[in-house]
């Protein structure tokens, strides 16, 4: 029976963890050795430890966004009854299985110097002229929060369903006013779909390729950006190595910190 | 009262405005693609279909489809099988470290798909595989695992395996016990994890791009390609048309397990 198992742990030993060994090993190795020069060049140059501040920048700012609209959306989502929860869920889950290509097209069609959003401020009186908004770091945000959004509400969503409303009633009856209901009851019953949801959106935010080189390009370099360069370009394996342990290791923190957090809300859940 | 009506309004204009942005970008698409002029412009001119005439004639666009549409179908399979053993063992508690085995296996989910592929270009280069197609098909074998094993692990730990048990006892031999009893109690999982795990792998382009060669490129890189070379209303038609055949593919899964159900992973 554990046989079962063999073929499936196999094939990911041979293609997963050993090609990614591999690439640490070859992070660390130089003509002479063992070398930590990729580290040295990666974590001693400022341009790119502003390229590593990008991204997690770019990871938080991503979180935050999706967090302040996806955390309200998902009560709505889950409160909502009969045909129309199945149709408001349809439209959120629908993004997620159109490609990432056409999502980032479609912005730039929409913030265009011709596009949409200059045309509907233009008519509406509110700007005079057309204003560059492609290209520019609000513009990134936007698409980066548009494409990872659904991540956030969909944990969040599964567990405010599973939340008793009668916990709210309850603590009505006692006395508790709005506020401290929801940051006392509601919110912590809610974390672990928080912390599902932020995790998500931070390493696919944090690792992001294509959305931040279609609508900014050079003029905002990510840890994606700088590995995809080194490899493909600059065939610098080095540096290509370093800068994807340091993603690596980024990457790993999330899963580990996330998982961290989910064992103490458990352990508290009961007790609470 | 009140301030709980507050709390309800705001939770509804979010999730308006939450379906309005993420629908934004895909919505734009449509009305563009069926304008008359050659460049964008908002509102489009006139109605005509030529954009779509001249899909068939972007170089390479339909032979990508065709690759993506492969690799996609192969590679979705061989993770069904994969992961199907694997979760029947891991769920029966008779293999050693089967919670450890079980990070393992789903592992490749939490890894940025750029780093994937970076390695995976590497090792092949060391061993010697050329071959894009082949390099395309394992890559995306392991994107595609760790969907299979996540759905199929939640269904088999909801399956009772003494049916299986009681299938042998009537006869049955073991593998023919698996495939009348547990696949047909477990399909919504497999459909599930299915569509997910295809979907990630057509869509796929971090670790695709490391992997593809002038002839053989899957459809996320050769949109992006002429996305960069001649961005025209063909891509707008292209996009279209993918659109549509998604939305059938929702509507279809809908029927067969139902959407709220698939979105529980």
């Amino acid at each position: 029976m554990a046989l079962l198992a063999l073929p499936g742990v196999a094939f990911l030993s041979v293609v997963f963890l050993l090609p990614l060994l591999l690439l640490l090993w070859s992070s660390i190795r130089g003509e002479g050795g063992f070398t930590v020069q990729g580290y040295v060049r990666v974590l001693g140059d400022a341009y790119y430890i502003g390229v590593i501040g990008n991204s997690l920048q770019l990871g938080l700012i991503t979180t935050a966004g999706a967090f302040i609209l996806g955390y309200p959306a998902a009560f709505a989502l889950a409160r909502a009854r009969g045909y129309a929860q199945v149709v408001l869920f349809a439209l959120v889950f629908l993004p997620l299985t159109v490609s990432i290509i056409v999502k980032s097209f479609g912005w730039g069609i929409v913030l265009r110097r011709d596009g949409i959003l200059n045309w509907l401020m233009l008519n509406l009186g509110l700007i005079e002229r057309p204003v560059r908004m492609i290209f520019t770091e609000g513009a990134l945000y936007a698409g980066m929060i548009n494409v990872f959004l659904p991540f956030m509400v969909l944990p969040v969503y599964s567990v405010v369903r599973m939340i008793d409303p009668r916990y709210g009633d309850a603590a009505a009856t006692l006395g508790a006013s709005p506020w401290y209901r929801f940051t006392r009851v509601t919110l912590p019953l809610t974390l672990p779909g928080v912390v599902a949801g932020a995790s998500l959106v931070f390493s696919l935010a944090v690792a992001a390729y294509v959305t931040p080189s279609l609508l900014m390009g050079d003029r905002y370099m990510t840890m994606s950006m700088v590995m995809a360069k080194a490899f493909l370009n600059l065939r610098d394996w080095q540096l290509g190595g370093a800068m994807a342990a340091v993603l690596l290791a980024v990457a790993a923190a999330v899963v580990v910190g996330a998982s961290l957090m989910q064992r103490r809300l458990a352990r508290h859940g009961g007790g609470a | 009262m009140t301030v709980d009506r507050l709390g309800t309004g705001i939770a509804w204009t979010a999730l308006i405005l939450v379906i309005g942005f993420l629908l934004l970008p895909i919505v734009v698409v449509i009305p563009v693609s069926f304008t008359e002029s050659t460049v964008f412009r908002f509102p489009p001119e006139g109605f005509s279909l030529q954009w779509y005439g001249r899909i068939r004639n972007v170089d390479g666009l339909l032979g990508a489809l065709w690759l993506s549409a492969q690799i996609a179908a192969l590679s979705t399979a061989t993770a069904l099988l994969l992961g199907t053993l694997c979760a029947i063992a891991l769920v029966r508690g008779v293999v050693p470290g089967a919670a450890a085995i079980t990070t393992f296996m789903v592992s490749p989910l939490m890894l940025p798909g750029l780093v994937l592929g970076i390695a995976l270009l590497q090792t092949m280069r060391e061993v010697g595989l050329r071959d894009a197609w082949w390099s395309l098909y394992l890559a995306h074998v392991v994107i595609t695992l760790p969907f299979v094993m996540r759905t199929v692990l939640a269904s088999l730990a909801l399956f009772d395996f003494a049916m299986v048990d009681a299938a042998r006892t009537l006869g049955c031999s073991y593998p023919k016990a698996l495939w009348r009893v547990l696949v047909p109690n477990i399909l919504p999982g497999f459909i599930s994890g299915a569509l997910f795990a295809f979907i990630a792998s057509f869509d796929n382009y971090p670790v695709s791009m490391f992997l593809v060669d002038v002839r053989t490129k899957t459809l996320p890189i050769q949109l992006l390609n002429y996305l960069e070379i001649s961005p025209d209303p063909t891509l707008a038609a292209v996009s279209t048309v993918l659109i549509g055949l998604t939305v059938v593919v929702l509507i279809l899964c809908d029927r067969l397990v139902g959407l709220r159900r698939m979105a529980s992973i």
